[in-house]
């Protein structure tokens, strides 16, 4: 069973979902069950003077429509930011009241106003059209630079600014500063993102009037911290009479782990009709309406010594947090961001900014990498941009910097456990054969091509998190996991993790676990999750922290139930229980051949009299059952790193870029699964190059989503991609028993600067995110004239 | 109001819809064949793609009115007595999937691309999967299942 860790295994859940039974929100009907539309706004910035849905109430199949003077009467509480922001000047940063129907003012395109909920969708649709809602237009700010000169759009909140954050020593910064030789000065633009799920949103709810009990399904990353949030703050339902089912989730990369106003109002208005609401988000609304990401404005700079060597950085950044702050918002682009703004390299002192700002665009929150991508793309870009002012190649000037002993700790916040960064950039060199570089970049040449490479070499923080330190800077809630491991008298077991699958493969991967732990074949092992009836309080799937932390859990609730059958297997064996080995699913007296395998003892367990020639197995004091639950605190994040090179090709005539080569080497520490490792990778860096080279939320002065269909947001397809090339090397993680260190976000992370790096070497001059053919046609065409001038 | 008269992964089947009913709808209200996804309102991302008297169609912006007297099969077709397709094996083989929830589109389009060209190049594969978007895979496993299946084919 050894071989399990680390074999490529077919996934379990696959079959399902191949063959059409994967079963979605949107697939759940339930008995009559009704259907809700939500009433948007189609402004920017606004506010609401009246809202009149009398002739709505009056339209066929119309059971009830509910406006924020609904939620305002019936209590219902607003969405929350779950983790507050402290300001330098020692404040609290400032949230605005988030309604989940807006009573007063609006404040995005897609602000929710008023539900419908009617017989059919279609009707619901119908009766949408005749609420009306009288506006007084107001002029809205959408530019992140232009934020804070605005007039206040949240009443209260100056300047449009949630939070000025610091990190780091600012004085200790600009002495190293001032003794430098070189400052290499860098702007940049993070483009905002829509996530793109490609399920939509979707909830249903469910209220029992019989028992009181509410039901709500819903596709989310964390069914558990729903029910907590909706419960304390929403005040929806009682948490003990409230669950919360995440079914089948088509994919998250963060925008699944808010709770929206559409969860709580369908949740709210099955209450009120007493009959199931259901809703699923047009994919229209959910490029309006889910969090988007990233969107920054940054300044960086970055000193070094005539050693080439850096000795300090410094970084500014304004972040739009868009209309609201939602959950993970404020955390993202501060305790997600600037620590991670270090990079791998040894840098002794750096200080970093950030303006968390207020726009009239939809709030922004994690978004696959959370933070890390954004300071990956500063460091990486910056660090490039030094390398070539100093005529040093790319690869040495890294490698010069690079932190090289472990344990380490940085300057900012992390205490890096384990690494090494040559190996898997010296291993990336090799395979992407960047010696012959120059060679493929003449032979592009000779057809007209401009071939350009770029590296980006990245850490990030994941395994998110020790419960203590997060809460020391603003976390609601402990970020520990749960795992309960439920063996059934007939010998198969069922696994209830805390964390969600929605792509990441957990039915396998931890399955794998159990059985290297257990000795039972995977065919006999169930991964129960998504369901807050079922398994034990669990904090859910984000930040790649499902293995590192959830996988945890079940490793300790494993070995409690081994310690625990040695007990049972002694008294059944005539031995004592420190003279009992477990291995291979079999519990071993020692120095003799007397052994009982795990199922024998687990039936045992469950029959704890006299049956054959088994006589009372529990020993005294030992209690009937096999069933263990663990909860795992890290005690530190993991720190996955890795080495990605890329090389583009430019066609001068139009633009366009191509990705023709692109490796990848990373350190994930331990690998349970190299299939579902190399496939986050894989979909990682897609993402990641996305954004390098394709998406862009856009939203016109007026403040309309110009970009709210896939005709006009570009999502990376499968002829934007060559064959990526992927390889590891491997430091175990020292902060948990698996040595695993999460690779659900590196791709992501890691590529845009590699990619744009790339870009930028074949076009020798400056291109923001995403090198559209019309932005790299513009940089190709001003270098052009620039070079005629010269 | 439209009588229409279809075959179904085989079987006849034989309804009054309204006119404005779409097939995926049909398909998934209907007939509760809630394989057949919908994301999109663009008919871009591919997620409804199921087959229309033998050519892949995107189900969410056909008729199903206009779709009388047509053979249709669905992603919960292609197995037979139990065993999946060589093409859903491939996928499976090759972690061509992670949610879910573009793939029973993106099955189908490939199963239509090797009943029209047996032995494709990876670019040819990459050209013809560019009418279905997934956000997890990045393509690779995806484009290595269809390779391989077209091997078994």
């Amino acid at each position: 069973m050894a071989d399990l860790i680390g074999s490529k295994i077919e996934r379990k859940e696959d079959r399902k979902f191949l063959t059409g039974k994967g079963r979605y929100t949107a697939d759940i009907n339930l008995p009559r069950q009704t259907y809700a539309y939500f009433v948007r706004s189609p402004h920017a910035r606004a506010k609401i003077t009246k809202v009149d849905h009398s002739k709505a109430m009056k339209a066929p199949g119309v059971i009830d429509v509910f406006t924020g003077d609904c939620v305002v009467k019936d209590k219902v509480g607003g969405l929350i930011c779950g983790w507050k922001i402290v300001s330098q000047d020692g404040k609290d940063m400032k949230c605005p009241p988030h309604p989940v129907l807006a009573k007063d003012s609006v404040n995005f395109v897609g602000d929710h106003v008023a539900v419908v909920v009617a017989e059919t969708l279609e009707q619901a649709k119908n009766a949408a059209e005749l609420v009306n809602v009288s506006y007084k237009i107001q002029k809205a700010v959408i530019k992140t630079e232009e934020a804070t000169s605005f007039e206040n759009i949240h009443e209260g909140i100056d300047n449009n600014l949630s939070f000025d954050f610091l990190l780091g020593d600012k004085g200790k910064t600009n002495e190293a500063f001032s003794k430098a030789d070189k400052i290499v000065k860098l702007d940049v633009v993070n483009n905002r993102l829509i996530p793109n799920a490609m399920e939509p949103r979707a909830a249903i709810g469910d209220y029992n009037a019989s028992s009181d009990e509410l039901t709500l399904y819903t596709a989310s990353q964390n069914p558990h911290l729903d029910r907590l949030i909706m419960s304390a703050f929403n005040a929806v339902h009682p948490e003990h009479k409230f669950r919360i089912v995440a079914p089948d989730v088509g994919g998250g990369f963060g925008s699944k782990i808010n709770v929206y106003a559409e969860d709580v109002v369908v949740a709210y208005a099955s209450k009120k009709i007493g009959r199931p609401v259901k809703w699923v988000a047009e994919r229209s609304e959910s490029f309006m309406s889910d969090n988007h990401g990233r969107d920054h404005v940054t300044h960086a700079e970055l000193a070094l010594n005539s050693d080439s060597k850096i000795i300090g950085l410094k970084v500014d950044t304004i972040a739009n947090l868009g209309a609201y702050s939602l959950v993970l918002a404020a955390v993202t682009p501060t305790y997600l961001y600037a620590p991670l703004l270090l990079g791998i390299y040894d840098i002794p002192t750096a200080c970093c900014t950030v303006k968390g700002v207020y726009t009239n665009t939809a709030p922004t929150d994690a978004y696959r990498g959370a933070g890390r991508p954004e300071a990956t793309y500063v460091i990486e870009r910056i660090v490039t941009e030094a390398a070539k002012e100093i005529g040093m190649d790319q690869a040495e000037f890294r490698k010069k910097n690079f932190i090289k002993k472990f344990p380490h700790q940085q300057c900012l916040v992390h205490n890096i456990d384990s690494g090494n960064y040559d190996a898997h950039l010296d291993k990336a060199i090799e395979l992407s054969d960047y010696k012959n570089f120059e060679n493929r970049r003449s032979q592009s040449a000779k057809k007209g091509k401009l071939r350009g490479i770029g590296f980006s070499t990245y850490f990030e923080a994941c395994g998110v998190a020790p419960s203590a330190v997060v809460m020391s800077i603003g976390a609601g809630v402990g970020l520990w996991e749960s795992a309960e491991i439920r063996f059934n008298p007939t010998g198969n077991v069922s696994v209830f993790t805390g964390t969600h699958s929605h792509g990441q493969g957990h039915d396998t991967t931890f399955a794998q676990i159990v059985g290297d732990k257990l000795g039972v074949a995977i065919e006999n092992i169930d991964i129960v999750h998504g369901d807050t009836d079922k398994g034990p309080f669990g904090m859910g799937t984000y930040g790649s922290r499902s293995l590192a932390v959830g996988g945890t859990a079940i490793v300790n609730a494993c070995d409690k139930i081994i310690a625990k059958g040695k007990k049972v297997a002694a008294k059944m064996l005539e031995g004592k229980p420190e003279d009992i080995d477990f291995k291979g699913g079999e519990f071993i007296l020692k120095n003799s051949n007397k052994k009982k395998t795990i199922g024998e003892v687990a039936f045992a367990c469950y029959l704890p009299g006299t049956f054959g020639d088994v006589k009372s197995p529990l020993p005294e004091g030992v209690e009937p059952g096999l069933i263990e639950t663990s909860f795992f605190d890290p005690s530190n994040f993991s720190f996955p790193s890795g080495s990605h090179i890329c090389e583009v090709e430019i066609d001068k005539e139009t633009g366009e870029t191509k990705l023709v080569k692109y490796t990848v080497v990373d350190d994930f520490g331990t690998v349970i699964n190299p299939l579902v490792v190399e496939g986050q990778v894989y979909g990682g860096v897609a993402q990641g190059v996305g954004q390098a080279l394709y998406e862009n939320a856009h939203y016109d002065e007026s403040g309309q989503l110009t970009s709210a269909s896939y005709m006009d947001y570009t999502m990376p397809r499968a002829d934007n991609f060559p064959q990526i090339k992927i390889d590891y090397t491997c430091t175990p993680a020292t902060s948990n028993p698996l040595g695993a260190k999460g690779c659900g976000e590196a791709g992501t992370i890691a590529a845009p600067a590699a990619v744009m790096n790339a870009v930028i070497d074949a076009v020798g001059t400056d291109v923001q995110m995403p090198a559209t053919a019309e932005k790299v046609w513009k940089a190709l065409k001003k270098n052009g004239s620039k070079k005629a001038a010269a | 109001m439209a009588k229409v008269s279809l075959k179904i992964n085989g079987k006849e089947i034989s309804q009054d819809v309204p006119d404005s009913v779409m097939l995926s709808d049909f398909l998934r209200d209907y007939l509760s064949l809630t394989g057949t996804h919908v994301g999109c309102d663009t008919s871009q991302c591919g997620a409804c793609v199921v087959h229309l008297d033998g050519n892949s169609v995107k189900s969410c912006t056909a008729l199903v009115a206009d779709c009388n007297k047509s053979e249709i099969v669905t992603i919960e077709g292609l197995a037979k007595n139990g065993k999946m397709h060589p093409m859903q094996e491939a996928f499976k083989k090759h972690h061509g999937l992670q949610c879910g929830f573009c793939t029973p589109g993106m099955v189908m389009s490939a199963v239509d691309l090797l009943q029209k060209n047996k032995d494709p190049s990876e670019q040819q594969i990459r050209d013809w999967l560019e009418g279905n978007i997934c956000r997890c895979t990045g393509y690779q496993g995806i484009v290595a299942a269809v390779k391989d299946a077209s091997s078994k084919m």
